[in-house]
């Protein structure tokens, strides 16, 4: 009980330092997923053509993927400096395996009827690339984004060893000062956080399915 | 009218598919493709939009060679309406019968109202199914979805592949049916594939049967009961379906063989002379070699009756109509029936008397076919 108070005395005097380092932490986490969008769904696409560059690409997201996260971010500390670009960089690297994985999936999965109808009524490669296979996969690729952003918020807590911000910096200092609530407070609202976007992406994901 | 000119198909690994198929589909007919499965139909259909290319040979769309012709642009000028439906699921029902008039960029308000056509010639109201997605459909709905959107610019061929077949039998049957409605409106070339005999008898123009990827037969549906050319056709065809089709009778089953004749350099009173005999009231006219040359009616000969220099030839009436002795009795009978009198001559091979269809022939036969069939009943 008297924890759960001063828990309590520690969040209503930091509950707006709390939202800035959420808001920090979106932001990271949103940049590098989204340049993990603009690569790897046109990287996902050049796969479906051509199996070698497929094996070759999901076998490099896979590297990239089992190098612990701590490490990963150490080694781009090295190349490219502390800062917050860096911890784009990492979160983008991260991101990168779930979308390429699942666009490649979700466009092998697109029935053969619509491939085949689309064909014959005359579209393009590139029409039906746009029109037909990449709108009917589109469920795959949200469901690799949601992965995705899970996974990124999870990493950006790191971000401070390299220079960066977010919640990671209230549990790190939490740690450094043996302050429990600091670290409750941080690691809670990146919880939430996670939980809040896979819920939501969720919601998005079923509506987009119940349409098809 | 799409022509194939000794096409020959062979896949990698050497194995024929098709084997020299030349085939003429004529426009406004609904040609069907039907054999067992790998027979080549579906093969043979897919040269037409250029989705498979033949290895030898040549295939022309009116006069047209379509290896030529951009695959891209000649399947937009070709209506396609595949296997399993094949509906863009993430599209609503007004923009997947929109697609093909959307890639040839018309304008949109065009687009609308010939969509808002489309569905109301398959009875659907577009105000209720225009925004509404595929999978909220029957079965049957979606494939006139299916088949308007291929008719969707009016393109003059339609490739229709195994359309039907995912249909439950009362849908199938009943979309069968707007077909040769619709078709009957709009007078395209369809080549249509199935495996399924009762279809194709009951859409077909014409149909071709194919076997290991070479023709065996091509004819209408009603030479291909009547003259199966082999046993494999036969087989295809199956004895149920065959069997009313040969106990079919024909004129020359039913006809009076030993009809009354008169030589036309006869005179009156020897032509009333023999009705009376044969108590007919009218003779047919043949020359010494049997040709048939018209009747004369008792009403013509008692009319001229006093005149003693008349002859049959002078009061000759020719006859309207007539019937070939292996035509359907089915069809001779309509024809008797449109030539108001009671009986019709049936001519054989260079105008030869064979006979005479009467109404009193035909209710024998009838009679005749009745106790037989009581016959096998009760035994």
């Amino acid at each position: 009980m008297e924890a759960l108070l001063s828990f309590f005395d520690y969040f209503s005097g930091s509950w707006m330092d709390l939202l800035e380092m959420t808001y920090e932490h979106i932001i990271m986490v949103l940049l590098g997923v989204l340049f993990a969008l603009i690569v790897g769904i046109p990287l996902g696409i050049l796969c479906t053509g051509n199996k070698k560059f497929e094996s070759i690409i999901l076998a490099l997201a896979n590297m990239i993927q089992v190098i612990p996260s701590l490490a990963l971010l150490a080694v781009l500390m090295i190349i490219f400096g502390l800062g917050f670009n860096t911890v784009v960089i990492g979160l983008f690297l991260y991101s990168l395996l779930p979308i390429i994985r699942n666009t490649v999936v979700g466009l092998k999965e697109v029935n053969k009827e619509s491939i085949e109808a689309g064909t014959g009524m005359g579209m393009t490669r590139l029409q039906l690339l746009l029109k037909v296979k990449f709108p009917l996969s589109l469920p795959f690729v949200l469901a690799g984004l949601r992965i995705a952003l899970v996974i990124g918020i999870g990493v950006a807590t790191l971000a401070p060893f390299i220079g960066g911000d977010g919640l990671g910096r209230e549990i790190i200092a939490g740690i450094n000062v043996r302050d429990t609530e600091k670290i409750y407070g941080g690691a809670i609202f990146a919880a939430i956080l996670a939980i809040l976007v896979d819920y939501l992406l969720g919601i998005v994901q079923e509506r987009i399915e119940a349409k098809q | 009218m799409i022509e194939f000119k000794n096409i020959y198909k062979k896949y990698e690994g050497g194995q024929d598919v098709l084997k020299d198929i030349n085939l003429t589909c004529e426009d406004g007919e609904i040609t069907v493709l039907i054999g067992p499965s790998g027979c080549g139909k579906t093969t043979t259909m897919k040269l037409i939009n250029r989705l498979i290319n033949p290895t030898q040979g040549s295939i022309l769309i009116n006069g047209n060679n379509i290896s030529t012709v951009n695959p891209v642009e000649l399947r937009r000028e070709i209506g396609y309406v595949i296997q399993h439906i094949g509906l863009f699921p993430h599209m609503t029902i007004a923009r997947n019968v929109g697609v093909v008039p959307h890639l040839l960029k018309w304008d949109k308000t065009q687009i609308d109202s010939r969509v808002n056509e489309l569905l109301e010639l398959v009875g659907l109201d577009p105000k209720v199914y225009r925004e509404r997605y595929p999978s909220e459909l029957s079965g049957g709905q979606q494939q006139r979805i299916g088949v308007i959107r291929a008719l969707a610019v009016e393109p003059e061929t339609i490739l229709m592949d195994e359309p039907f077949s995912a249909l439950d039998p009362i849908s199938r049957e009943q979309l069968q049916e707007e077909l040769v409605r619709l078709q009957k409106e709009i007078q395209k070339s369809i080549v249509f594939v199935t495996h399924d005999m009762d279809e194709a008898l009951k859409i077909a123009d014409k149909i071709v049967l194919m076997r290991d990827g070479k023709i065996v037969q091509h004819g209408s549906p009603e030479e291909i009961l009547r003259r199966p050319a082999n046993d494999f056709v036969k087989n295809f065809i199956g004895k149920k379906r065959l069997q009313p089709a040969i106990n079919m009778p024909t004129v020359a089953d039913v006809m009076m063989r030993k009809p009354a004749t008169i030589l036309p350099y006869r005179g009156l009173a020897v032509a009333m002379n023999m009705m009376e005999k044969k108590q007919v009231d009218s003779l047919v006219v043949v020359d010494d070699d049997n040709h048939i040359e018209g009747y004369v009616s008792i009403y013509g000969v008692s009319r001229e009756f006093d005149n003693e220099n008349m002859q049959v030839k002078d009061i000759i009436q020719p006859f309207t109509h007539s019937a070939a002795p292996d035509s359907l009795l089915a069809d001779a009978i309509h024809i008797l029936d449109e030539s108001k009198s009671s009986y019709i001559p049936v001519v054989g091979a260079s105008g030869k008397l064979v006979g005479l269809l009467t109404r009193g022939s035909i209710v024998g036969h009838m009679r005749d076919m009745y106790s037989q069939e009581r016959w096998a009943y009760n035994a």
